[in-house]
């Protein structure tokens, strides 16, 4: 990919290799899933790498939503600036990135994906170089990134000192209740604010609304979305594997940090006037109901964060690629888009009922599975019922767009009318978000 | 599968109508509601042999099953709407509608999300019809409302939906109860219900109810009910009043009280007073009012009121007597707010200070106003009579030690619902009015709609056995 962009000048050519690619890569991992044995995962490069069915799974979803992505945002990527080329090689490294941190075996490998992921970020929210908020952003990115990133390297420290190793198998044997001492724990503390940095966890979410806002709008979808999944496999994985035995010293703290996320997060998008920022916040209140997978160690959090995690990238990168079409993305931008184009405003509406939780789309699924995995946890009841107070108030932001849209007068300007092809990739969207709704068992047929 | 056609003819013939337009969308919509009422007659007369019921496997690592059951209740409230939808629709006909295809579409999408609620027959199945039912309904008031209509609607919604969470938060729990695998059938959902210890009862009581409360609505949940029943445009108000409020009671009937019996056995003596207060509030309410739909609305909160304080009574005569009100209510007050819209349409107003003499302009449809008043209010030989009579007679005989003082205290709801139907008659069809415009008296389609809902009230009020015999066996098995 990278050297796409020697071979030719063309935009297009581009963005049509890129999604070649894409699928290619969707192919590659097909073939690895159906190679791999279930129980009988490949360990790689001395262990450092366990390539199970489960992370496989993982990666080929995150790969068809990154190709979803490029069919729906291709064409806006390419307006973006001129390195169109570099643009799509950076995706790849982010992915790249989110394929190391499923599969992780150590501790190294967590921190390399981390940084793999998060590097080409930071180039991509400073990408629209003529704009203030866009390096505005990349600046603010990179420096709380980097921050986290030492915290990050600092809890793996105190980990190596308390456990002897980088395994996180080996570790989970090291790590008793018995011999813990402050240093592991102090660990594992440091990097559930890493991680929780990395997913937008409250008190660790300062930078999301302004990254996500300044950073332009098609490589924002794809940060809030599939990197987002990519960083909370990496959190539960974790956390399930290694530190399981030990949930009664951290349950409390990140329970209370969830609850924290899902107040910020619904609490303040309630307030934005701007469309884009409210998707900032609402990934913020999103990352909420994920971390309940990370917060309940059974096997529904499993599958959970798999749901949740095609459910949500899906109906956000839908939300959003309808969002890039409209010239002006407060709320009032929305005024009678109904009217002006009805297909857009009907899968526009579909992605948000998604978002908020509307029985029969995806959304509606992924929140159960979630809150099954805490339900049957027994003891954080009062999370649950605090979750779902929040969720009602979610439903006040995700339907002022709704409102505007269906029953205000307006005229909403696009930047050009909506071509077939994104009306048919549009709907597709559309008829996935709803197939994650009705029958969830097929995104779980081969974990 | 007759049972899933019930769903799926309103679907269907629902998505359609979305693309039809004006006439052509009146007439899917017409026609796929007869055909609905005839099917739903069919499916209430096969419950003397046997109830229909039909299963189809949908997400088994949810343990949950697509069942549908349609036993007297169910059926029963299949009928209601089937027969509202009709009536709705025919008396409809000559009106027209903006955008006529969504408006059709949407009602028809949201009588399939109501035949859904009341067959289903597993809990993850029933809460998701639950919730499909209100997504119609609210682009519908929000659409074709009152001027105040997008903010009131969606204070409706958000209530609503907040209440159903919590009921879906109760479901997962008593879910993870049953034995083995998550299960959401109704017989698992109930047994691992009443298995469960007095204390945890006594909490999911409440995240169950919540929910039924705010759909009845229960004082003091009903905040929401007037403004939304007075924006929606008028058939959307009859879906909402004679059906969807019907919904919740459903739910304590079928859902609440067999699940959580230590739970209802706790807390029935606080909703019962609850229920009490609202009927002598809302009745008050209702006495003031000067706008005929806001007094209708106060009305239907009374009602809803006796039927829900009498389902907490646990006793069989009261059971029965609920479901027989369930039918009549939704009769009843069909017929009221269609007489309102005509009232609206042809006088442009429905402030009862500036209405009155509809007796000499537009007699039969005074007649009609009448009858359908005087079955509200109970009077011997109409449907509500019947119902009303088993409702007291249940609330007396219950288990509660100061029945009869609730009881006659409810019983001040009787009292004050005469006083203030009347006024409302008094003022409306007889008096004398200076401006008032001399308007045309039914057309044809309007007195076939009245005539439906006379008919039934007449025949029920003498001869209320089939309807009887239809609930008898379920309301004997949830009162023991």
């Amino acid at each position: 990919m990278m050297f796409a962009s020697l071979l030719t000048n063309s935009k297009k050519a581009v963005t049509t290799i890129a999604v070649l690619l894409f699928v290619a890569l969707l192919g590659v991992n097909v073939y690895e899933l159906q190679t791999t044995p279930v129980d009988a995962p490949q360990m790689l490069f001395n262990n450092m790498l366990r390539i199970d069915h489960f992370s496989l799974w993982f990666n080929t979803l995150m790969t068809g939503c990154t190709v979803l992505y490029a069919l729906l945002m291709g064409k806006e990527v390419a307006k973006v600036g001129a390195h169109v080329g570099e643009y799509f090689a950076l995706i790849f490294f982010i992915l790249c990135g989110i394929f190391l941190l499923s599969t992780y075996n150590t501790l190294l490998m967590l921190f390399l994906g981390i940084e793999i992921m998060s590097i080409p970020q930071y180039i991509l929210a400073g990408s629209d170089r003529k704009n203030l908020k866009s390096s505005e952003a990349a600046l603010k990115y990179f420096l709380m990134g980097s921050f986290s990133t030492g915290i990050l390297l600092m809890g793996i420290t105190l980990l190596y000192g308390a456990g002897r190793s980088f395994d996180i198998r080996e570790l989970q044997s090291m790590l008793h209740s018995d011999t813990l001492n402050p240093l592991g724990l102090a660990g594992i503390m440091f990097i559930m604010v890493a991680l929780g940095f990395k997913v937008s966890a409250a008190p660790m979410h300062t930078w999301t609304p302004d990254v996500y806002d300044g950073t332009p709008t098609p490589f924002t979808a794809y940060m809030a979305t599939v990197v987002k999944a990519g960083a909370f496999f990496a959190f539960l994985r974790l956390f399930q594997v290694t530190f399981n035995l030990l949930s009664d010293h951290w349950t409390m703290i990140l329970a209370i940090i969830t609850a924290a996320t899902l107040l910020v997060g619904n609490v303040t998008a309630v307030f934005q006037q701007s469309v884009k920022r409210m998707l900032a916040y609402s990934s913020i209140a999103q990352a909420g109901f994920m971390l309940f997978a990370v917060l309940a160690v059974n096997a529904t959090a499993w599958q959970g964060i798999i749901i949740y995690a095609v459910a949500y990238s899906v109906a956000t990168i839908g939300a959003f690629s309808v969002l890039v079409k409209l010239k002006d993305y407060t709320y009032d931008g929305f005024n009678g888009l109904a009217k002006k184009d009805p297909l857009l405003a009907f899968v526009m509406t579909i992605f948000l009922f998604s978002l908020a939780g509307i029985p029969l789309t995806g959304g509606f699924m992924a929140k159960y599975y979630v809150l099954q995995a805490v339900v049957q946890q027994g003891n954080l009841m009062w999370l649950v019922i605090f979750a779902l107070l929040m969720a009602a108030i979610s439903v006040y932001y995700y339907f002022r767009v709704i409102m505007a849209m269906y029953f205000k007068p307006g005229n909403p300007e696009l930047h050009e009318p909506v071509s077939t092809y994104d009306k048919v990739v549009l709907i597709l969207t559309c008829l996935l978000v709803i197939l994650v709704g009705v029958a969830p068992q097929i995104f779980l047929m081969w974990m | 599968m007759i049972l899933v056609c019930l769903i799926l003819i309103p679907f269907v013939t629902g998505v359609l109508t979305f693309a039809a337009k004006g006439d052509t969308a009146k007439t899917i919509a017409l026609i796929s509601t007869i055909a609905t009422m005839a099917l739903s007659a069919y499916v209430s007369a096969s419950n003397f042999s046997a109830p229909l019921t039909y299963s189809h496997k949908w997400i088994p690592m949810l343990g949950t099953q697509f069942s549908l059951l349609a036993d007297g209740m169910s059926s029963m409230l299949c009928l209601l709407t089937g027969i509202v939808m009709m009536v709705v629709m025919i008396a409809n006909a000559n009106k027209e509608v903006k955008n006529g295809g969504s408006f059709y579409g949407l009602l028809l999408l949201s009588q399939a999300g109501l035949m859904g609620v009341f067959l289903a027959n597993d809990a993850f199945v029933f809460y998701i019809f639950w919730e499909l039912a209100l997504i119609p309904v609210y682009f519908l008031c929000s659409q074709w409302g009152g001027e105040k209509r997008i903010p009131v609607t969606f204070k409706f919604f958000v209530y609503t939906f907040a209440g159903s969470l919590m009921l879906l938060a109760a479901l997962i729990y008593l879910s993870l109860q049953t034995p083995g695998l998550t299960s959401y059938s109704w017989a698992d959902i109930t047994r691992a219900g009443a298995a469960l210890s007095p204390d945890k009862q006594q909490w999911l009581f409440w995240m169950v109810f919540i929910a039924f409360a705010i759909k009845m609505p229960i004082f003091p949940f009903h905040t929401w009910q007037p403004d939304t029943y007075e924006q929606s445009p008028t058939p959307v108000t009859i879906v909402l009043s004679a059906l969807m409020v019907k919904m919740g009671l459903f739910a304590v009937l079928r859902w609440l009280l067999p699940t959580l019996p230590a739970g209802v056995a706790y807390w029935s003596n606080t909703v019962i007073v609850l229920s009490v207060i609202g009927i002598v509030y809302a009745s008050c309410l209702a006495i003031v009012q000067t706008d005929m739909k806001r007094l209708i609305a106060y009305s239907s909160i009374a009602h809803m009121g006796l039927m829900c304080a009498v389902a907490f009574a646990n006793n069989g005569v009261g059971m029965h007597g609920i479901m027989v009100q369930m039918f009549n209510h939704g009769i009843n007050i069909t017929g009221m707010w269609l007489i309102v819209s005509m009232v609206e349409n042809r006088w442009g107003t429905r402030d009862m200070t500036k209405l009155g003499g509809m007796a000499s302009s537009a007699p039969r449809m005074a007649i009609a106003f009448v009858i359908i008043s005087l079955a509200s209010i109970a009077l011997p030989l109409t449907n509500g009579f019947v119902g009303e009579f088993m409702l007291f007679n249940g609330l007396m005989g219950g288990t509660e030690s100061n029945a009869i003082t609730l009881m006659v205290i409810a019983g001040l709801g009787i009292i004050l619902g005469a006083v203030y139907t009347l006024n409302m008659i008094q003022k409306t069809a007889y008096g004398e009015k200076v401006g008032m415009l001399v308007a045309k008296d039914l057309s044809i389609n309007e007195w076939l709609g009245l005539a439906i809902i006379i008919t039934l009230i007449l025949f029920l009020g003498v001869y209320p056995k089939p309807l009887l015999d239809l609930t008898s066996g379920v309301a004997s098995m949830i009162a023991h």
